[in-house]
């Protein structure tokens, strides 16, 4: 039992120092790509090449002040961030990172909870991720914060149901729900190592659910939420200091979670050369391939301008709901039949 | 006492507090936080079933997209703690609140009272869950064999209720200028020029 | 449905197109710099913060004669006149005030003996207003200059010492 639970508390402190790490980083590297995506040179005084502006942006967001303006919901205003932040973290925790492996004498599952609904999980904790952006904006007693409130409670319903049908499709050729049975169903021995992954399989699905995804975090170019030419911020214009900051953060790991689920189901999770004889080389595959999501992203945050609010609305319920429909149903019809 | 216990008592301990706090609230909003939290507690008591499934399904269905439509329609409406809504209702409605309230207490007892007497009874902690309850394959197929009809006529009845908010918000044609031809005023003359 | 082939369409066609430019531009010279260490070099006549030149001996240039005061559209010069050990005049006090001035460099042109200019410097800014009147101290060149004068001066030698003009 006492194993147990240290190896946990281990793996649990490696994967939350790694996600916010990396949500610490996102933020250099999104002002550092599309500062050259722009012919800019981005953040270079903090550090070399200024490695160290995330450090700085979190001192100085510390250290500022917190203000709560006069009429606010006090507890809802102070829930907001919290609801935000954590449950983008708390995806981490069903996401596997790593082939299974022995460390020290002990066999260590790379993954913090092996759920059988893993993906379930995942989108669970998406949809209560939604009330912290709303309630922000409903709490503040701002006109811009409501506004983006509820933009973004819109928008997320709307893009939600197309979320959710796009991966039915890999979930109904899986057969499972668990994401370290669809990681291992993606292994392949011969030399084209990436063969089995679902994207070849679900190559719309995966469209529908990396432009979902892009929704449900309101990124660019879906960030009506947060439209700073109408809306100054947003839902989160009103806040301040470590409150803002924790819906940075927030947003940032959203990002990376979405990338993380995204891999690990269409880009084959960790798997990739060298797995079976280096096992922790997995690791390094699974933060490339979220790497290369990252910076999909940020890339497409540099190159194409915001939606108005009706072609949103027309795009996620005209265009991905029907194709997220057709998808489903052609990838099951495929299914039933055997032809896979 | 063991963890299983602990969590029992704690996730029902805080479902029956949010729904108790979701009732008590003025402020519309916070009832459906309580709401939220009584729902999240639920689930829990579903996950410590072993129906991870059916956890899932309710945090993602009801907290996840209905919960936020409410929310969303609390916030449209824009109703604050200080207005006053519940006052100036009919004297019959606190008569009909008492005999309702009742009529609960005394089927909550008999529901009580059958469970803990007849160990063997359906409902109550004292059945035997079966080994797949709530999970994905258990639920699928009772929902597309035994209870087929009654899902699809709970999805010919939802089809119904869009049709219905569809028809609702389109408002009748021959109004002509009415407040949604202000609204949509200026889209439909860019429509027009662009033609 | 046509909505939904136009945008099918469009994520195939359109879209590409627009992440090939935005790559292509990922790799190209960013045009600003890295601004607080590496500084873009002002034109010759650009008309930054003032100085004083001096004559190849170090003494002073300026006589003190108030033209440049007088030639100032925003009255920011101010000035008092005194004699030095060998009789000739000079400044004793010399202020400008940066604030009040507009950088116009009519000074530059009034001056006789050639010893205001407008310099290169551009970055002043400080947390107090005293610190924009500069004074003499701030403004003369150091005697033994370190760099080249970065405006010509024409009557390089002095006069006074009978010494033969370049002119």
């Amino acid at each position: 039992m006492l194993e147990v639970i240290i190896a946990s508390s281990i793996k649990v402190v490696f994967v939350l120092a790694a996600v916010l790490t990396g949500c610490a980083y996102s933020t250099y590297l999104e002002r550092k790509v599309v500062g050259h995506l722009q012919h800019r040179i981005g953040p270079s005084y903090a550090g070399p090449y200024g490695l160290l502006q995330p450090i700085a942006d979190a001192v100085k967001l510390m250290f500022k002040e917190d203000v709560v303006p006069d009429k606010v919901e006090r507890v809802t205003f102070a829930l907001a961030p919290i609801i935000s932040f954590a449950p983008a973290l708390l995806t981490f925790a069903v996401i596997p990172f790593a082939k299974d492996d022995n460390v020290f004498g002990y066999d260590v599952k790379m993954v913090l909870s092996d759920l059988n609904i893993g993906i379930l999980f995942v989108f669970a904790i998406t949809s209560i991720g939604v009330y912290g952006i709303v309630l922000a904006g409903w709490s503040s007693g701002s006109k811009y914060s409501l506004m983006g409130g509820i933009r973004s409670s819109a928008q997320m319903i709307s893009y939600e149901v197309s979320y959710g049908l796009s991966i039915i499709g890999v979930i109904l050729i899986a057969n499972t729900l668990s994401l370290r049975e669809l990681v291992d169903q993606q292994a392949s021995t011969s030399i084209w190592f990436f063969a089995n992954w679902y994207v070849f399989k679900q190559p719309l699905g995966f469209l529908l659910y990396l432009t979902c995804a892009i929704a449900e975090t309101n990124r660019l170019p879906f960030d009506l939420p947060e439209a700073e030419s109408e809306l100054v911020a947003g839902y989160h214009t009103e806040y301040s200091s470590m409150r803002f900051a924790m819906f940075f953060i927030g947003e940032y790991a959203n990002m990376l979670a979405v990338s993380a689920v995204g891999a690990t189901l269409f880009f084959g999770g960790w798997q990739g050369p060298f797995v079976n004889e280096v096992p922790f080389i997995g690791m390094f595959w699974f933060a490339l391939k979220v790497f290369i999501f990252m910076f999909f992203y940020i890339w497409l945050r540099g190159t194409f301008p915001r939606f108005r609010y009706d072609q949103l609305m027309n795009f996620g319920w005209k265009v991905l709901l029907p194709l997220a429909l057709f998808n489903t149903m052609v990838t099951g019809l495929i299914v039933v039949k055997g032809w896979f | 006492m063991n963890l299983d216990t602990i969590i029992f008592l704690v996730s029902a301990v805080v479902a029956v507090f949010g729904g108790t706090m979701m009732i008590a609230q003025r402020n519309p909003v916070l009832s459906v936080l309580y709401l939220i939290l009584s729902l999240v507690a639920q689930a829990v008591l579903y996950v410590q079933l072993g129906a991870l499934f059916l956890g899932a399904v309710l945090i993602i269905v009801y907290s996840g997209a209905i919960l936020v439509l409410f929310l969303f329609v609390i916030m449209l409406l824009n109703l604050r703690g200080s207005e006053d809504f519940g006052h100036g209702s009919k004297p019959i409605s606190g008569v009909t609140k008492f005999v309702l309230a009742l009529l609960f207490v005394f089927e909550l007892i008999a529901i009580v009272r059958t469970s803990l007497l007849q160990a063997d009874s359906p409902i109550g902690m004292m059945t035997a869950v079966p080994v797949d309850f709530g999970s994905v394959k258990a639920v699928a197929t009772l929902l597309f064999t035994k209870y087929l009809y009654p899902f699809e006529l709970a999805g010919v009845l939802l089809l119904a209720a869009i049709v219905g908010a569809v028809v609702m918000t389109k408002g009748p044609e021959d109004e002509g200028a009415g407040a949604t031809d202000e609204l949509y005023g200026i889209a439909d003359k860019e429509a027009e020029g662009e033609k | 449905m046509n909505d939904m082939l136009k945008a099918v369409g469009n994520v195939f066609l359109k879209m590409p197109k627009g992440f090939v430019v935005t790559f292509k531009h990922l790799f190209k010279k960013p045009v600003t710099l890295d601004y607080p260490r590496k500084k873009k070099p002002m034109t010759p006549r650009y008309r930054g913060k003032h100085y004083l030149e001096r004559y190849d001996d170090g003494t002073e240039r300026c006589v003190c004669c108030g033209l440049c005061a007088a030639a100032c559209p925003a009255d920011a010069i101010y000035m008092e006149p005194e004699e030095n050990e060998k009789g000739e005049r000079r400044a004793s006090l010399y202020e400008i005030n940066l604030l009040r001035c507009i950088f116009c460099g009519f000074c530059e042109e009034a001056c006789p003996e050639e010893a205001i200019f407008l310099g290169q410097e551009y970055e002043f800014s400080d947390d107090n207003r005293n610190s924009f009147i500069v004074d003499k101290d701030d403004m003369l060149v150091p005697h033994p200059r370190k760099d080249n004068p970065l405006k010509r001066i024409y009557r390089r030698v002095r006069k006074v010492y009978g010494v033969v003009d370049e002119h």
